[in-house]
């Protein structure tokens, strides 16, 4: 028996035809909407931190192969999602070099460093934003006037402080916020599109938006107020983390429980960032967090061996 | 004189306590938000871990072998009460700024680590010069890594401005998590400049902490008369450590 050296690759094991950059160029097709809402919400510097942004991180991961003489990677497309991802998480008000770093930043140390698409512990794109919130948050919480009156205030800001918000400008996404948050209606689009072409399922979104409302429900003080909830769901990030970040095949948990697990920590975890916390925002962290506790899901989630565990009869 | 020169050149570059043997990580991570913090948290260790080595050194045939740790730190927690003295007399505003830390430099690693497998089986001066160039490694690393902080992070070197006034500083740097990307950046340089050395046919290999075994104390040829051994006491000469594991668990089974 011990000369028998067989060995199992890493996971998946299932042969599909479906490849990595199908599946990315999908996602960028899903987040196009969103993008695109952006660009005509903050105006043309949404566009030039979204250029910048995937520009960065696909020079990045191109240079550091090239430097380290390992196999060039980028037409997968991950570099791409991960820039777009990451621009659509930053104000249009900050200045150039943001993007710069930040995806420097996501590539490099998250994601490369950890040995490149599939090994990265936590998402590149929002590695990057809590960086880049730590080191510069003055300018990452500093938002533009989209010219309704309410310079730079975001709805969750608002929300937080006791202030009125308007829930259909919300959900069309006429608010101030990071580039890509803003819109409901255009998130949703697009992750309606991945869901019907199977990239990813309502596991993971479903069970985060559904804990969080309950949280919400329970801890936020307003009980079962329909607008403070729908205000809490279109405000922030929450949309776009949840179909577009929480699904990321890298650090999302494998078993099926295992996902609705993750979901319901983020769900909780966003609650308690967002009312208990001092910022009005906490998808982010929240996720982020998630990722970090992925491997511990696993561990309970493992399923039993075939013929493993039963009763002894 | 070769001897101190080794025990210099060992503890600063070879074995440089901070980037190669990652010792000492609390005050490492905690205290550099600054160059000047960093060195002054370096040089009062390195006071500390010199005179205890040279203490503990003078005293090696005297403190029985069953009750060495609690007299090395009694030497060495005597030396740091003197050193948070005269801090607190003459540096206020470093004793304010490195706080809790300098208490903490009693359980350092490295001190005990020194006074363990250096100072407690060799002479009185090599040990002494053992624990400056040690001291000096610490330095040196606490003062870059602290250095490259502040930079990043307040835009300054020893609290003078050096980065342009448009800089906009990298808050992350100067918390805690900035400790660990900057030490992590700094241990694979100098680990790429080692490659490069060596690769050049300069020695920068370890020499050793004063023990000849490289391995495991099971597989050390002075295992029979070393009395400094960790781990594995009862091994049998020879085998590893997986092997001594698997012995004892047959011997306790064997016991039931």
């Amino acid at each position: 028996m011990s000369d028998l050296r067989l060995k199992v690759s890493s996971n998946p094991h299932v042969r599909s035809s479906v490849t990595t950059s199908q599946i990315m160029a999908a996602v960028v097709i899903a987040l196009l909407p969103a993008a695109g809402f952006g660009i005509y919400n903050f105006g043309i510097w949404a566009l030039i931190h979204i250029l910048i942004c995937v520009a960065t991180t696909v020079l990045t991961e191109l240079l550091y192969e090239l430097m380290l003489k390992k196999p060039i990677t980028i037409g997968d497309m991950s570099a791409v999602v991960t820039g777009l991802l990451l621009a659509l998480n930053l104000p249009a008000s900050a200045p150039w070099w943001i993007g710069i770093i930040g995806g420097v930043f996501a590539i490099l140390i998250v994601k490369m460093l950890f040995g490149g698409i599939g090994q990265n512990f936590m998402n590149p794109a929002l590695g990057a934003r809590c960086f880049l919130i730590l080191s510069f948050t003055r300018i990452m919480t500093d938002f533009p006037d989209i010219g309704d009156g309410l310079s730079g205030a975001t709805p969750l800001g608002q929300i937080k402080a006791g202030l009125p918000v308007n829930i259909m400008n919300m959900i069309i996404g006429r608010t101030s916020g990071t580039i890509g948050e803003t819109s409901m209606i255009a998130i949703v689009i697009g992750a309606c599109f991945l869901i019907l072409l199977g990239v990813i399922d309502l596991r993971i979104p479903g069970s985060y938006i559904v804990s969080f409302v309950l949280f919400i429900i329970i801890f936020s003080g307003h009980g079962f107020d329909g607008a403070y909830i729908s205000a809490q769901l279109a405000g922030g990030g929450l949309m776009l983390g949840a179909f577009f970040m929480a699904t990321d095949y890298t650090t999302r948990p494998i078993t099926k429980i295992g996902q609705y697990l993750f979901g319901i920590f983020l769900g909780i975890m966003t609650g308690i960032f967002r009312i208990f916390g001092p910022s009005a925002e906490g998808v982010s962290y929240a996720i982020i967090l998630g990722n970090l506790i992925v491997p511990l899901i696993e561990k309970i989630t493992y399923p039993k061996a075939f013929g493993r565990g039963g009763e002894r009869i | 004189m070769s001897e101190i020169k080794d025990r210099l050149v060992n503890g600063i570059v070879k074995e440089n306590p901070t980037f190669v043997l990652a010792l000492g990580m609390c005050p490492t991570l905690a205290v550099t938000t600054s160059a000047v913090n960093g060195l002054g948290m370096g040089l009062t260790t390195m006071v500390v871990l010199a005179l205890s080595n040279a203490i503990i050194s003078a005293l090696r045939k005297v403190i029985p072998d069953r009750v060495r740790i609690p007299a090395f730190i009694v030497v060495i927690a005597s030396f740091v009460t003197i050193m948070q003295f005269i801090l607190q007399g003459f540096i206020p505003s470093l004793y304010a700024a490195l706080g809790i830390y300098i208490p903490l430099i009693v359980v350092n690693c490295i001190i005990l680590g020194r006074a363990e497998s250096y100072a407690s089986k060799s002479p009185v001066i090599p040990s002494l010069f053992d624990g400056i160039g040690m001291g000096l490694g610490f330095t040196a690393a606490l003062t870059i890594i602290g250095g490259v902080r502040e930079l990043l992070g307040a835009g300054e070197v020893f609290g003078i401005r050096v980065m342009p006034a448009s800089f906009e500083p990298i808050r992350i740097f100067i918390m805690a998590p900035g400790a660990f990307f900057v030490l992590a950046m700094l241990t694979a340089g100098q680990n790429k400049l080692k490659a490069v050395l060596s690769a050049r046919g300069r020695d920068v290999s370890k020499i050793g902490s004063g023990c000849s075994s490289d391995v495991d104390c099971a597989n050390c040829a002075e295992n029979a008369s070393c009395a400094h051994k960790f781990i594995d006491t009862d091994a049998v000469p020879g085998e590893s450590l997986e092997e001594g594991a698997k012995r004892r668990e047959a011997e306790d089974k064997e016991g039931e």
